[in-house]
């Protein structure tokens, strides 16, 4: 972000902030925590392989390849 | 034609009285001459279109065909569909063609219905007035100096615009329900998990929720029957007999318990708003529903928590978009992270970026408990107000949105205020229910009002009924835009 860009999104967020700042006036001693609207845990399924091979799709639409391999910038010298 | 129904399509494809072909280039040249304008569709692709309607015909000859066999169906942006440049709104997918079929678009294809083209959106689903696109600002088909709604803001468009038959939307905190509110016509988010997310790029995946967009109830059970499905690609896809959500549509409604949240008519509500949902709940009791006063005490809270869940969630989600497989990389970087950050922040845009931010701040260690959460148990206390409520009444009733379509660039510099917008719609996602939006009058400068309609956990097919008994006695969904 350039430095205008981060003096509005400070504003932006510190808005923000004081609406969710709300939040911590209620009292939740004794709620569980909701993560999924039926309470069902994930299903789990066998660990095999359901996709087929894309690979050449896949590369076709990536911004650098090389023998099949994605490219990026060194890591290690 | 552009008036039919999808039934009346389906006859008269069935009928020979039209093909495939000549519908779809139909619709191809009625977009090709308000896209311009509108902005509703960010891709067309024409001969896949077309081949697509060729196969049809096909089908339709061998007298193999379905409901929605031929029928020309938009399909948001944010469904990846196999050779179709698939955006979501976003610089970061700008060039991305998707190699695979979201599991809603595999249902529409095998269904054999064409995609007509990928509508435009709010950029990863995030805004409330389709202007967060990075292919720019969609406009209301009804008044074009103002906002569709978003982010389903194309489709809602396109739809009220009659550039297609129908579409699909998603919803994360009203992105359905919205802009068919603002654009007048209507549209249905389903239970949380009836719909495969798969393929579906995701937002804030505990919210995030396929479902149909069209002109009447009659027609969004049709679109319905061919997204919903169990998805073992989907882990939280659910697991449930295949219904037709069309069955109760002609049910009278005697007897009808329609609860009405107190909160939802307090003030905040636009007074021409109010008056177009009052006198719809008149026209229910005309056929033969009673009412009940309920509350939904925690309604107000929806939003703070909301703004901490989804963006936590969307953080997580979006840490894919790092230039290494697919999408934008930036063009110039000195090392790998050099390439990630100037990557993604040169490919999201402001609302995504801020987000991203507050998402990982509320998971960061230390304010994880504080905000995360506390927003998950509040969550759950928002959720209990429905069950309660529920043991009163059959459905909920109320406005969809506090206001009509608002001015272009009239909330831009103000997230507060945009975000106030959602309050009627929110609560439903967290809960997980389904929820609805159709057309109920015109409010101020003629711009249509909707009527929101949340039903119980899995009770589609009788919102559809509740829906399309009204639209038998009200002919507001039958309205269209002077284009």
């Amino acid at each position: 972000m350039t430095a205008p860009e981060i003096e509005t999104a400070r504003a932006q967020l510190s808005g923000i902030f004081d609406l969710i700042a709300e939040m911590q006036a209620v009292d939740t001693s004794g709620v569980e925590p909701m993560s999924h609207s039926q309470d069902l845990s994930q299903r789990l399924r066998e660990d095999v392989v359901t996709e087929a091979n894309q690979r050449e799709a896949f590369q076709a639409i990536a911004p650098q390849v090389e023998a099949g391999l994605f490219l990026v910038p060194k890591v290690i010298e | 034609m552009f008036e039919s129904s999808l039934k009346q399509l389906g006859d008269a494809l069935r009928a020979k009285k039209i093909s495939s072909v000549e519908l779809t280039q139909l619709y191809l040249d009625r977009i090709a001459t308000h896209n311009p304008e509108l902005n509703a569709y960010v891709t067309l692709n024409p001969e896949m279109s077309l081949a697509q309607a060729r196969t049809a015909d096909e089908r339709l000859a061998a007298g193999s065909a379905e409901a929605l066999t031929g029928i020309p169906v938009a399909q948001k942006d944010i469904f990846c569909a196999k050779g179709w440049l698939t955006t979501c709104g976003s610089k970061m997918l700008h060039n991305f063609v998707s190699p695979y079929d979201a599991h809603v678009i595999s249902q529409f294809n095998n269904a054999g219905a064409i995609n007509l083209g990928k509508t435009n959106m709010d950029e990863f689903a995030m805004g409330s007035s389709n202007e967060t696109s990075y292919y720019g600002a969609v406009k209301n088909p009804w008044d074009k100096t103002r906002v569709p709604g978003g982010s389903s803001g194309g489709t809602a468009s396109a739809v009220a615009a009659r550039l297609c038959a129908a579409a699909t939307g998603t919803d994360t905190g009203g992105s359905i329900r919205q802009p068919a509110a603002l654009c007048g016509i209507s549209g249905l988010k389903p239970t949380y998990g009836v719909c495969s997310r798969y393929g579906m790029i995701a937002f804030a995946s505990s919210l995030d929720q396929a479902g149909p967009m069209g002109r009447s109830a009659e027609d969004l059970a049709l679109l319905l029957n061919t997204m919903a499905g169990f998805d073992e690609r989907d882990s939280t896809s659910l697991q449930r007999d295949k219904e037709d959500y069309a069955r109760d549509l002609n049910k009278p409604l005697n007897g009808l318990r329609i609860g009405l949240p107190k909160e939802f008519f307090a003030e905040g509500l636009g007074s021409d708003v109010a008056k177009a949902v009052e006198a719809a709940i008149a026209e229910y009791k005309k056929l033969g529903a009673t009412v009940v006063d309920i509350s939904l005490p925690n309604t107000r809270l929806s939003i703070p928590v909301y703004y901490v869940l989804a963006p936590a969630e969307a953080s997580s989600n979006l840490s894919r978009f790092d230039g290494v497989r697919y999408g934008y990389r930036a063009p110039d970087y000195t090392d790998l992270a050099d390439m990630y950050e100037q990557s993604r922040s040169q490919g999201f845009g402001a609302e995504v970026k801020r987000r991203i931010m507050i998402g990982t701040y509320v998971l960061s260690h230390g304010y994880y408990d504080a905000y995360y959460i506390q927003a998950q148990k509040i969550r759950r206390l928002i959720a209990q107000d429905f069950v309660e409520a529920y043991k009163h009444c059959d459905v909920i009733m109320g406005p969809t949105s506090p206001s009509t379509a608002f001015k272009l660039g009239e909330k831009g510099d103000d997230p507060v205020q945009m975000y106030l917008s959602d309050i009627y719609t929110i609560a439903v996602n967290l809960a997980g229910l389904p929820g609805m939006s159709i057309p109920c009058g015109f409010g101020e400068n003629d711009m249509p009002v909707g009527l929101q309609i949340i039903g119980n956990y899995f009770d589609e097919a009788r919102m559809l009924n509740v829906a399309h008994q009204y639209q038998l006695a009200t002919d507001w969904h039958s309205r269209a835009p002077q284009l």
